[in-house]
């Protein structure tokens, strides 16, 4: 019997995919913790990369009816004696490191976690799970406006470029076939038997002559019965639909005059990558606007942004102002869904603020899907000092513009630890957030 | 092509190589008389290794998280180099399927050719609970049968009850094999014909009116007796899933089915946990005499044959006890080590093998000798019969006893005039799945009362259940049995009970 030798190599890959969708399915909820856990630890940059996460083994546990390990008489045998002799005893080795643990142990026994690896797109998934686009009221508006054309069967009417080859020709076929027309070779068929048949010197008159008629039917028949009907022509039908508005731009507004430290620009920062990030999970195509103002706003990159600081006072208008500008010029809100996140210490020129607080709310939120204001702290607990924090200029102000309808929300960050949860809240789902208060 | 003409020059292959390679390997194991099943080769990638993995090695499976599960944990243990992919997969069907990693070098595919393809092969074919309990031809088909079976019943009735079900039985999947032969072969097209008739039969009797009935008042049975009860159920019953599949009052014909999927699987892989040590020390010595044969007759260079041993070495390395790699005896060094032992006992043996060994000491064909040991032993057996005090004295054993009554642990017998045969009894339990695996029975239902269903586990060496795992997979057998469980931890000497645990039937499957 011969060896058959099978090259496996190229069939597709990714067989335990499904199992392993079960998997994450079955244990999602602590698959999630583990995923939130270990994201408090990650840089920004790190978090889109997936990575390993560690559940404990219980909501994965697969039980089974063994024996325990603790408790009656066991033997062993094993290879290695040196130096016993029979009768010798041995007081008991510790227990551990070989990785049994122990009966009655709140995880029950053997190994007490599991770790595997997360893709980058499994990670997200579950990173970001149960978070939504707040707003999606207005979305749906302007989503109304844009119309997209989408094939949608044929119809007997239409432009000769949007004809269906393909179909008409079938349709041709089927009804030449039903009626009978003649196929050309037949015809060729028969006028070559004539020809012979008159070629040769002693032809049958009247077998040419049957055969002369044959081919008059025939030629009639294909003449009557057309080769392509206009009954047969069928063309491509488009049908108008509603597409909602694939992209969305992103406003980022930061505060660099010389109070706002290095560490409150790390904060914001992570901020706007949490927002970016989410924003691409939603959107096909985000882009991401930097305005970064003092006593004047203007719009640069992300590298000056972040990194380059600047001297001068604190006018916030001029910031809004700006946006409202770019937005006029290149963001036509029918087209765009505009979100914007503002971070500052929350220092304001006073006599910025009525302006401030107009602007913000009269030109730039009726355009937004959402407004976030997120005010930087220093990194200490502004408890520990035992002295309530001062509300700062730009919080008052923004706290009289914040109504109950406005796509607007201001939290207070001061550590590191808190941008997650403070995101997470500003974009939970609305029904999970109603049961949460 | 000559005898000693170079296999290969370096460590590239193709796929001519193989052929050639299998072709003098083939040759050599026609020397050696063995007997196997036609072989196919498949050439895999590392994923497709691990693919392969995690549906404990068979080519086609169904669908179940624990599969994932195992799936990410081979993962991350290969990602992070903790642990090497096997070179190799065979599987025990005809003909014999071996996985090769494209990785291997030629050497290493020379080496998996002769370890599986034929060391591996001969054993399946020629081994006694192999044959008893396996169908090497039906069993792809079997499991074909399985998946999409599954799969419908997945369709039919949803992924969660599906899957609940398949817990529950996964559960009870090491008490799912009947342990003396009662053989019934997986046979696709019979299966297929059950469930179809099955199903035709329940469609044609439908009737909607029976429906309507009045439900006529319960016979008054006369009540029967307990022997003729449990002779009616096949009680005391050790299959448990066999048990439910038949017994269970509530389950629907499609959970029955999948009970009886399970129970097969396990059935299918029940020998091969019994003739672990054998089944490894019988493909080490083929593969070992094979490339020594290879390489003397030229075919393997040494540089070759160097790169062979060290990965021979690293496979049959025992560590001692106290060792940090310890971890139990490597069963590829026990089988290979006691393989190798006999073959000396048949060729030279000592004075000493010819009193312990009177049957086979210098019978001069080792190879004959060995193959009818392949074919009619399984470990614990084995074992028993042929571990020899040299290699006893060469290995340095020891037994040790282990009373959790006592402060200390006592040495019982050491590699002496006087420790051999009690180590080798003691060696061959640590093989023997009538002590391995806990012995819990069906033992009664009460039908007359609540349905309750009683089991005994009798308790070897005053060791219990784990409690933790022993209450979940009661859960699960009491939702599958459908009323409460019972389950008694009795002291076979005494009759006492040890310990009870109970649980009541959640209504996770009616």
């Amino acid at each position: 019997m011969p060896m058959h030798i099978i090259d496996r190599r190229l069939n597709p890959g990714g067989k335990s995919l499904v199992n392993r969708q079960r998997f994450l399915r079955r244990a999602k909820a602590l698959v999630q913790r583990a995923v939130r856990d270990s994201s408090r630890e990650r840089s920004i940059k790190e978090l889109e990369q997936g990575g390993e996460v560690v559940i404990p083994v219980t909501g994965v546990n697969e039980p089974r009816l063994h024996r325990s390990n603790a408790g009656g008489t066991r033997d062993h045998v094993l290879p290695g004696n040196k130096e016993f002799v029979e009768g010798d005893t041995i007081p008991r080795p510790k227990r551990g490191g070989g990785g049994s643990g122990s009966e009655g142990a709140p995880d029950g026994d053997g190994q007490d976690e599991f770790r595997f690896v997360l893709s980058q797109e499994e990670y997200l998934e579950l990173f970001l799970d149960d978070l939504e686009l707040p707003d999606l009221a207005k979305r749906k508006l302007v989503a109304a406006e844009s119309v997209g054309w989408r094939r949608a069967g044929y119809s007997t009417t239409g432009g000769p470029s949007s004809l269906a080859v393909t179909r008409t020709m079938q349709r041709a076929m089927s009804r030449r076939i039903a009626l009978r027309r003649p196929k050309s070779g037949e015809i060729r068929d028969v006028e070559a038997e004539i020809a012979a048949l008159e070629a040769e010197a002693d032809g049958d008159p009247d077998k040419i002559e049957q055969l002369q008629e044959h081919l008059d039917l025939l030629l009639q028949r294909s003449r009557r019965i057309p080769y392509i009907d206009p009954v047969d022509l069928r063309y491509r039908r488009l049908e108008a639909v509603p597409r909602p508005v694939a992209q969305a731009v992103m406003f980022c507004l930061m505060d660099v005059s010389g109070s706002m430290t290095e560490h409150m620009k790390d904060l914001a920062k992570r901020f706007f990558a949490l927002l970016h990030l989410f924003l691409k999970r939603r959107y096909k195509h985000v882009e991401i606007v930097f305005i970064r103002h003092t006593h004047q706003a203007e719009e640069v990159d992300e590298e000056t942004f972040f990194y380059s600081t600047e001297s001068g006072g604190t006018v916030v208008s001029t910031a809004l102002e700006e946006m409202a500008t770019i937005i006029a010029q290149r963001y036509r809100p029918e087209d765009w869904n505009i979100y914007a996140a503002q971070a500052s210490d929350g220092d304001n020129l006073s006599s910025d603020s009525a302006k401030s607080a107009t602007l913000l709310s009269d030109a730039i939120l009726p355009l937004c899907q959402y407004f976030a204001y997120l005010e930087v702290g220093r990194d200490e607990d502004p408890m520990s000092s035992g002295v309530v924090p001062r509300q700062t200029d730009l919080w008052q102000t923004y706290d009289r513009v914040r109504k109950a309808d406005a796509p607007f929300a201001m939290r207070k960050v001061w550590h590191r630890r808190d941008i997650y949860p403070v995101f997470r809240e500003l974009f939970q789902r609305r029904d999970v957030q109603a049961g949460a208060e | 092509m000559s005898d000693s003409a170079l296999l290969y020059p370096g460590t590239d292959w193709d796929f001519g190589t193989i052929q050639r390679i299998y072709d003098r390997v083939e040759r050599v194991a026609k020397e050696l008389k063995l007997d196997t099943y036609p072989n196919q080769i498949e050439v895999i990638t590392a994923e497709q290794m691990l693919d392969a993995y995690s549906s404990i090695g068979m080519p086609l499976f169904y669908k179940h998280w624990s599969f994932g599960k195992q799936f990410a944990q081979n993962e991350v243990m290969y990602r992070k180099g903790l642990r090497g992919l096997a070179y190799e997969l065979v599987i025990n069907s005809s003909p014999c399927i071996s996985y090769i990693m494209e990785e291997n070098t030629a050497t290493l595919q020379t080496l998996v050719i002769a370890h599986a393809a034929f060391g591996h092969n001969t054993f399946f074919k020629t081994n006694y609970l192999f044959k008893q309990w396996t169908d090497a031809e039906g069993i792809l088909d079997y499991l074909d049968f399985a998946k999409t079976y599954i799969a419908q019943c997945e369709e039919r009735y949803g992924q969660t009850a599906v899957e609940q079900l398949l817990d529950a039985a996964h559960a009870l999947m090491s008490h799912g094999v009947h342990r003396y032969p009662r053989p019934r072969r997986p046979d696709l097209k019979t299966e297929e014909r059950r469930a179809r008739e099955r199903l035709e039969h329940q469609e044609h009797v439908y009737n909607d009116l029976w429906r309507t009935l009045p439900t006529a008042p319960a016979k008054i049975q006369a009540s029967l007796s307990d022997e003729r009860r449990k002779a009616l159920l096949e009680l005391p019953q050790e299959n448990i899933l066999y048990f439910l599949e038949k017994s269970a009052p509530r389950l629907q014909p499609w959970q029955r089915e999948l009970l009886r999927i399970v129970r097969l699987v396990a059935q299918y892989f029940y020998p091969q946990s019994q003739t672990k040590v054998m089944n490894e020390g019988c493909a080490c010595w083929v593969h070992y005499k094979i490339m020594n044969t290879l390489h003397q007759q030229g075919a393997l260079n040494d540089g070759a044959f160097l790169e062979f041993l060290q990965s021979h070495t690293n496979v049959v390395y025992q560590p001692e006890f106290n060792d940090p790699h310890y971890n139990g005896i490597n069963p590829y060094a026990l089988g290979l080590g006691m393989m190798q032992d006999i073959e000396r006992i048949v060729v030279e043996p000592t004075d000493e093998d010819r009193e312990w060994f009177p049957d086979i000491a210098g019978k001069g064909d080792a190879t004959a000798v060995l193959q009818d040991i392949w074919a009619n032993y399984r470990d614990e057996s084995f074992i028993s019969q042929f571990l020899s005090p040299r290699l006893i004295r060469q290995w340095r054993m020891f037994h040790l006893f282990d009373d959790a009554g006592a402060s200390e642990l006592k040495v019982e017998a050491i590699h002496d005039e006087h420790g051999y045969r009690r180590i080798r009894k003691a060696l061959s339990r640590q093989y023997d799945v009538a002590w391995l695996d806990p012995d819990i029975q069906v033992v009664d239902v009460d039908l007359a009362g609540d349905r309750r269903l009683i089991v005994h586990h009798s308790v070897l060496n005053g060791i219990l259940l784990a409690e933790n795992d022993t209450r979940q997979v009661l859960q699960h057998l009491s939702d599958l049995w459908g009323y409460d469980v019972l389950l008694k931890e009795i002291d076979p000497a005494t009759g006492a009970v040890l310990k009870e645990h109970a649980a009541s039937a959640r209504a996770t499957f009616f």
